[in-house]
């Protein structure tokens, strides 16, 4: 007997047969969609009944921009020792804008991931739409579709800039009035760009550059791991640079 | 005749009955609410970003600042995220003491909701009553972890400790005297599953007291009978999980639906309202209450038959034991390893999902086979339900707001993040 996700699975892969992502990752079914195609797809997973995506819980922008970097790896013998990572070569959470530049990629830098719920067939449903455009990066709205997108998308394009084609009312939602900036980048430092105190001679808050110094703690450390290249892992690095 | 137009009222974010730092402009028509904008963020610390930038057992506390009325649950989405990207067993009295704080953790939660919605709609004396029994259960956070609210107690693996053998005691001082710290003590004398299970006998009954004062109120239903509905259709659409989608009327509890830890071994049942208006939410968390202690209930029971570990015993996910540090020199190295690098999860991606006290808390975990999380996002089930307020404010007046405010059992620790 296979599991639910499997059965949805199958289900999904007769019904999009051209979509070749679609996939079971650990307990729920994933899949990548071209925004193009996303409207009509997720149209199609909500009415139709045997897929019955009646909610959709979650919608989160990613950036893939340092995926798979460590600041702890290194070719050469080295003398430094520990501060080759507390000095983070690489952009970092921690970097400010040194002239660091961001890696060349191979893919797509930025994704919108929903997660979609049936209750009907108590299965969940990972659907991820990659942008196209790293400058301007943008996905359909799937405000039209599922109501409570609304304040999901609104979030993301706060947070990372991923512009919502069909949003009706994308403003920001969780970062300050006057904010710049969209500060889950991965090239917005951790630390932010501007601190805030209350200046007592012009009576009133003021903005300045933040002048604590970063530091990284403990490295960022990718190690290859025996135990977890049995296979029982799916690839999922491949759907994710694909 | 003076023209009377509409006109925009702000309200928050410093307002009583705003539950924290909320700015709502509303446009109002006399004392009709035309249109509600939530303004959020004013909390926000940008927690998945911290995570991000830390090793994975270090994040737990941060997860605690979410929804901080009811911390262990938002611990626990955490921990089954990444023992689910690692693959990784959890002791069995560990599961059953995780099920049990959440339960105890429910009821925290939905004491203090009561206490404040009962405050926000003029039954003063329910704020009182809420935090008389929220003492108790504080002191068992307080007794398994050393913090009455932020217990960072739950790991990768299992929790910290196993349940402590007693309870701490009150003393006489210059403040209280020998008789009062006497009557403190009462049920004190045991260890903390008696402590527990002295309240679980005692609770039943101050929820009846609840009831007497509420639930066939007059005011009370004045001001939550009919306010706020929600279609169960609407409420799917809106993303309502928890106690405001049974109260439409739609049976979903991810604890019978997705049982995770040991809920598919327990007794209990979920209650589902009819109307989906503020009034039945109340009856659905009330009932809640009562399952909780059912709940709670039978895990003291298992704990007290079935001694165990609390912990794995896969020391690169947690430490290996004091005393075993003292002679063993791998276990000294894996202290040393876990604590300055943390453990690497294999690449990949999941989502843990619990019924958190407020609906459905869900951890999505992007891993690139690094010691910290490339993406940690927090699925919150406040900020559906906020996002919601202005249909359901629609068309309500101005002191309904409020209500619908306090039937969303808003906290914004969790919705700003």
């Amino acid at each position: 007997m296979s599991s639910r996700p499997e059965q949805m699975c199958e289900q999904l892969q007769a019904l999009f047969p051209d979509n070749d992502s679609i996939h079971v990752d650990i307990d729920l079914v994933s899949m990548s969609v071209d925004p193009a195609d996303l409207l009509a797809v997720a149209t199609e997973l909500r009415d139709n009944p045997l897929c019955a995506f009646a909610q959709l819980t979650d919608l989160c922008g990613v950036d893939y921009a340092t995926y798979g970097q460590s600041e702890w790896s290194t070719d050469t013998d080295t003398d430094a020792s520990f501060s080759r990572a507390v000095n983070a070569s690489s952009v970092g959470t921690l970097t400010f804008n040194t002239g660091v530049e961001l890696p060349k990629l191979s893919h797509a830098r930025f994704a919108a991931v929903t997660h979609l719920l049936s209750l009907d067939h108590n299965v969940r449903l990972r659907v991820q739409c990659m942008a196209p455009d790293d400058d301007i990066p943008m996905v359909p709205s799937l405000t039209s579709i599922w109501s409570c997108a609304d304040w999901f998308e609104r979030e993301a394009f706060d947070l990372f800039g991923i512009l919502f084609e069909g949003h009706n009312d994308l403003r920001r939602l969780l970062t300050d009035y006057g904010f710049t900036g969209h500060p889950f980048r991965k090239d917005f430092p951790l630390i932010g760009n501007v601190e805030m105190r209350y200046d007592p001679i012009k009576k009133r808050v003021v903005y300045e550059p933040v002048s604590i110094e970063p530091r990284v703690l403990v490295p960022r450390v990718i190690r290859e791991d025996s135990r977890y290249e049995s296979g029982e892992v799916p690839a999922e690095e491949d759907a994710n640079n694909a | 005749m003076p023209e009377i137009r509409n006109y925009t009222l702000n309200f928050g974010p410093q307002h009583p009955a705003a539950h924290g730092v909320l700015r709502l402009v509303l446009e109002m028509d006399g004392e009709v609410v035309e249109r509600a904008d939530p303004h959020v963020g004013l909390l926000h610390r940008g927690t998945e970003k911290l995570a991000e930038s830390k090793p994975y057992n270090q994040s737990i506390g941060y997860m605690d600042r979410l929804d901080y009325v009811s911390t262990m649950c938002n611990e626990h989405g955490y921990v089954l995220a990444i023992e689910k990207l690692l693959g990784i067993e959890v002791p069995e009295r560990a599961q059953y003491i995780r099920v049990m704080f959440d339960e105890i953790t429910r009821v925290l939660n939905h004491l203090m909701w009561l206490g404040a919605h009962g405050l926000d709609v003029g039954a003063m004396s329910m704020f009182l009553y809420c935090f008389r029994e929220r003492e108790d259960l504080m002191d068992c956070y307080e007794a398994v972890s050393g913090a009455r609210l932020h217990a960072t107690y739950y790991r990768p693996g299992g929790v910290a400790r196993d349940l402590p053998d007693r309870m701490p005691r009150y003393e006489a001082s210059k403040w209280r005297s020998v008789a009062n710290a006497e009557k403190m003590n009462n049920a004190r004398d045991g260890s903390m599953l008696d402590f527990l299970e002295d309240f679980t006998k005692r609770f039943p009954g101050y929820v009846d007291e609840y009831e007497t004062l509420l639930t066939d109120n007059r005011i009370w239903k004045q001001r939550t009978v009919g306010i706020g509905v929600v279609s169960p259709e609407r409420a799917l659409q809106l993303g309502f999980t928890g106690a405001m989608l049974r109260g439409s009327g739609i049976e979903w509890d991810l604890r019978k639906k997705q049982p995770y830890e040991v809920y598919d071994q327990l007794d209990f049942d979920i209650p589902v309202g009819t109307n989906g208006d503020s009034y039945d939410r109340y009856l659905v968390r009330v009932e809640e209450m009562r399952q909780s202690n059912h709940i709670i209930k039978q895990c003291i029971d298992w704990l007290r038959k079935n001694k165990g570990p609390v912990l794995t015993e896969d020391h690169k996910i947690a430490p290996p034991r004091r005393a075993d540090m003292k002679g063993d020199m791998e276990a000294l190295i894996h202290h040393f390893k876990l604590f300055t690098e943390g453990f690497c999860l294999p690449a990949g991606e999941a989502y843990a999902a619990i019924e958190h006290p407020k609906g459905e808390f869900g951890c999505y975990l992007i891993s690139d086979g690094a010691n910290k999380p490339y993406r940690l996002k927090v699925r919150a089930p406040g900020f559906a339900h906020l996002a919601s307020l202005d249909e359901m404010a629609k068309g309500h007046m101005l002191s309904d707001v409020v209500a619908i405010i306090g039937t969303q059992d808003i906290v914004f620790g969790e919705i700003d993040r």
